[in-house]
């Protein structure tokens, strides 16, 4: 029922006590926060450092302009719905296409502009706010994913979760929906949390609720076929917003586009532990290590890349 | 880092010893007990004056013990309707004075007091050492006292020696000639000895003792002799020789004063009777020392109203401890940080179990409505507003309906924080809409159990008692929260949530 804490400490398992105290605390300065807890300053921060973003097309700041979304609309066939002050996926709306007056939600759910139109209104209110503050909306262009994902993810969207302390990734994992988790990413929610390889972007281990899996559980297919192309690229990017933002412990929500290539979908200023789970080891110790390295040799993101790569390099993939 | 934290954990122990010290020191001078309802045994001393008034103006005045060794007074008071009572303090020497203008027959008044047993301070040492009184003897007394004197001086060598000496010669089967003579001229032996001693350049004195033994009537004071050595006056039994203060006598007077005076009236009696009571010792640690800078700090210095209202905040600091305690140690989701607080001091004045159904009650038909609201698709402010005026329209029903069924428990649903329980049901039911009723019901059960365990704690007597009493020990709770929040080792909740790591290990 219960593990033993020394056995934790001795696999280096970072706990949320450690993790608000000795990272958050530390290395994230409190000022920085809303660069990330604000999708909207994070996209135009992105933009700023030329870190590849979905592309924004319109934002919509106040009430009455959601009587106008019609004509905005009008050019788009399948956009992405959210709230700028959004936390863990809450009122996004991806969708797909258009049937004749309605929209088809990427579940498949058909809905009305009416019904478009209200859940902008919400989220303006600060439904899915922390704190229930008043929000923004951001409409941007769907992702196109990447084939390699191809019957890995049932409906939803797989990202990539990379966790970059002080600028150096230090873990990654791969969140694989499900039919379980209802099309979401969500571990707690029945999400397949894929760990992998900082060297080679593969599968390293694979956790459902908890315990380990070999295959999808929808789709049957082996993950350790899961090669992540362009790893170096992708990785680069997660290290390129520390630089952006400043914040030494966050959190980079990765998606792969098929034309476009890697980009960052949102930043976490308090990354989930559950990472550890998926990748079958503790972060402390590659935490502390960084902790060691001074800062003036690692200037840019791929000279931190490429020590991660060298230093972090898995010995058995799965 | 390690260097970061030797001012902090200074600060810690500051802290706690601050909090010690200062409780062990309020515990000492004024005597407030660390555990509640402690007792304490006094002395309640009656003295009873009869007296034949002869019709003119009376005034009867009685000598009263000042500071006598070994005892404290407590309170004193005096019953004689129609008399006018003044209790008199002049030169250090205390008297009751009872007064009357016109007053005929049989009269009788009582002064009662109550007296704590202290440990005994040395006598002190007066400024400049009490003259010897002169003596004069007629003879042949003259001559047998200047015998008697030259043995036991020569025998002796301080005073109280010559004093012991002094009282041997005298006893009744003394063979001693002189002192049958002198004892023949002055019966009262302490009387007596208090000349010889004066004779032989002492200084001495007659004092007036009480013995103290439960529930004795009719009691007399015992004549005693005090001399006066280096170390201050020394108090010796005239028959038995036995030096210093007995732990159950009580020094009535010292000093030539007359004990009685009656003016006014004749046939006067003092006696005296006594019992030994006990008393709660907190009463009586704030009768006596409510002028000790130690109480001036202390709540009870303040009108009743606000002490009520310290008596809950100072119980505070606990709560939040519990709150941090199981948060960061145990792991335990709670709805809002600080709400089970809230909820346990609502308890502590509900009692527990009808809090318990009133709160469930209250957050049940809440998110009912809540429920309903969120169809009406209000702005988020209006939303909480609606809701507060809900509750307390829920709270009023359910208040009105426990009174009807003749549940007093009904009326103290008040003392709720309505808006705390605004806030948790929105907040509630927003976790109901996106995490499910599983999320609530973690949420909502480890709000409450937070809430039940910081009320269990609350509502310990001893709990109370401290925190009232010694309101500085909240300095250690305070270290401890700082110490917790210096905690980075795993929550308990945590070795649950990684137990599947078992495998990779």
């Amino acid at each position: 029922m219960f593990i033993s804490p020394f056995k934790l400490r001795r696999m280096g398992m970072l706990g949320m006590n450690c993790r608000n105290r000795d990272f958050i605390g530390r290395y994230n300065d409190r000022r920085l926060y809303p660069l990330v807890d604000n999708k909207l300053e994070t996209k135009l921060l992105a933009q700023e450092h030329q870190v590849a973003t979905p592309q924004l097309r319109f934002v919509v700041k106040e009430q009455h302009e959601i009587s106008q979304i019609e004509k905005s609309l009008d050019k788009l066939s399948g956009f992405a719905i959210k709230p700028a002050k959004g936390s863990g996926g809450k009122g996004i709306w991806v969708i797909v296409k258009r049937d004749g007056a309605d929209f088809i939600k990427s579940s498949g759910a058909k809905i009305t502009l009416e019904d478009i139109r209200r859940h902008m209104s919400n989220t303006l209110a600060g439904l899915y706010s922390l704190g229930g503050v008043s929000d923004e909306v951001l409409v941007e262009d769907l992702i196109e994913f990447d084939d390699c994902f191809d019957g890995f993810s049932f409906e939803g969207v797989p990202d990539i979760r990379v966790v970059v302390f002080r600028g150096f990734p230090v873990m990654a994992m791969l969140r694989l929906a499900t039919h379980a988790s209802d099309g979401k990413a969500n571990l707690h929610q029945g999400a397949v949390g894929v760990g992998l390889d900082l060297a080679t972007g593969r599968c390293l281990n694979a956790v459902q609720f908890g315990k380990p899996v070999y295959e999808h559980p929808d789709t049957k297919r082996s993950l350790k076929e899961i090669k992540v192309p362009d790893w170096r690229g992708l990785l680069c990017l997660a290290s390129r917003c520390y630089d952006m933002t400043g914040l030494g412990y966050i959190g980079a929500d990765l998606v792969l586009d098929a034309n476009r290539g890697p980009e960052l979908l949102e930043l976490n200023a308090r990354p989930g532990l559950a990472i550890q789970v998926a990748n079958g080891f503790g972060l402390l110790p590659r935490l502390r290590h960084i902790e060691t390295l001074k800062d003036k040799h690692y200037r840019t993101a791929e000279a931190r890349v490429d020590y991660v790569m060298r230093e972090f390099a898995a010995k058995t993939l799965l | 880092m390690k260097m970061q934290r030797i001012p902090f954990y200074a600060m810690v122990m500051g802290l706690i010893i601050a909090g010690l010290i200062t409780a062990w020191l309020r515990h000492t001078t004024t005597e407030v007990p660390f555990l509640p309802g402690e007792q304490k045994p006094v002395w309640l001393i009656e003295a009873r004056i009869d007296f034949v008034a002869t019709g003119g103006q009376t005034t009867v005045r009685l000598d009263l013990p000042d500071a006598p060794p070994g005892f404290r007074l407590i309170r004193e008071q005096a019953a004689s309707p129609g008399y006018g009572f003044a209790v008199l303090d002049d030169n250090q020497n205390r008297r009751a004075e009872w007064t009357r203008r016109q007053v005929a027959g049989p009269q009788t008044l009582y002064y009662n007091a109550q007296y704590l047993p202290v440990s005994q301070n040395s006598s002190a040492i007066e400024a400049e050492p009490p003259q010897v009184a002169e003596v004069f003897w007629d003879e042949p007394e003259a001559t047998a006292a200047r015998e008697l004197l030259r043995g036991a001086l020569s025998r002796s060598t301080t005073p109280a020696s010559t004093a012991r000496e002094l009282i041997k010669l005298l006893s009744p089967n003394s063979p001693d000639q002189n002192a049958q003579l002198l004892l023949v001229a002055e019966p009262q032996r302490s009387q007596l000895l208090v000349k010889l001693l004066n004779q032989a350049g002492v200084a001495a004195r007659t004092a007036l003792g009480l013995y103290l033994e439960d529930a004795r009537r009719r009691q007399n004071l015992t004549s005693m002799v005090e001399l006066y050595t280096e170390e201050g006056w020394l108090l010796i039994n005239a028959t038995t020789g036995e030096q210093g203060v007995p732990e159950n006598l009580l020094l009535w007077s010292r000093g030539e004063y007359s004990q009685l005076d009656v003016i006014g009236g004749q046939n006067s009696r003092l006696s005296f009777s006594m019992i030994k009571q006990t008393v709660p010792a907190m009463a009586l640690s704030q009768v006596q020392f409510q002028d000790n800078i130690f109480s001036m700090l202390g709540v009870y210095s303040l009108p009743i109203e606000e002490q009520s209202m310290f008596k809950l905040l100072f119980l505070l600091p606990l709560g939040a401890l519990v709150v941090v305690f199981m948060r960061v140690m145990v792991g335990l989701r709670t709805a809002g940080t600080f709400m089970p607080i809230l909820i346990s001091l609502a308890f502590l004045q509900t009692s527990l179990i009808p809090g318990l159904i009133s709160f469930v009650l209250i957050v049940g038909f809440g998110l009912l409505l809540r429920n309903y609201l969120s169809y009406l698709n209000l702005l988020l402010v209006a939303r909480i507003a609606t809701l507060i005026v809900l509750v307390i329209f829920l709270i009023s029903i359910l208040s009105l309906v426990g009174y009807q069924m003749g549940l007093n428990a009904g009326i103290t649903v008040t003392f709720f924080p309505m808006i705390i329980i605004a806030w948790t049901i929105e907040r509630m039911s927003i976790l109901w809409e996106e995490e499910g009723a599983h999320e609530v019901l973690i949420q909502g059960g480890g709000s409450l159990l937070v809430a039940v365990i910081a009320y269990l704690l609350m509502s310990l007597t001893v709990v109370n008692h401290l925190s009232f009493n010694f309101p500085e020990l909240n300095l250690i709770i305070l270290a401890l929260i700082l110490m917790m929040g210096q905690y980075t080792g795993y929550k308990l909740s945590e070795l649950r949530r990684f137990r599947s790591m078992e495998q990779f290990d």
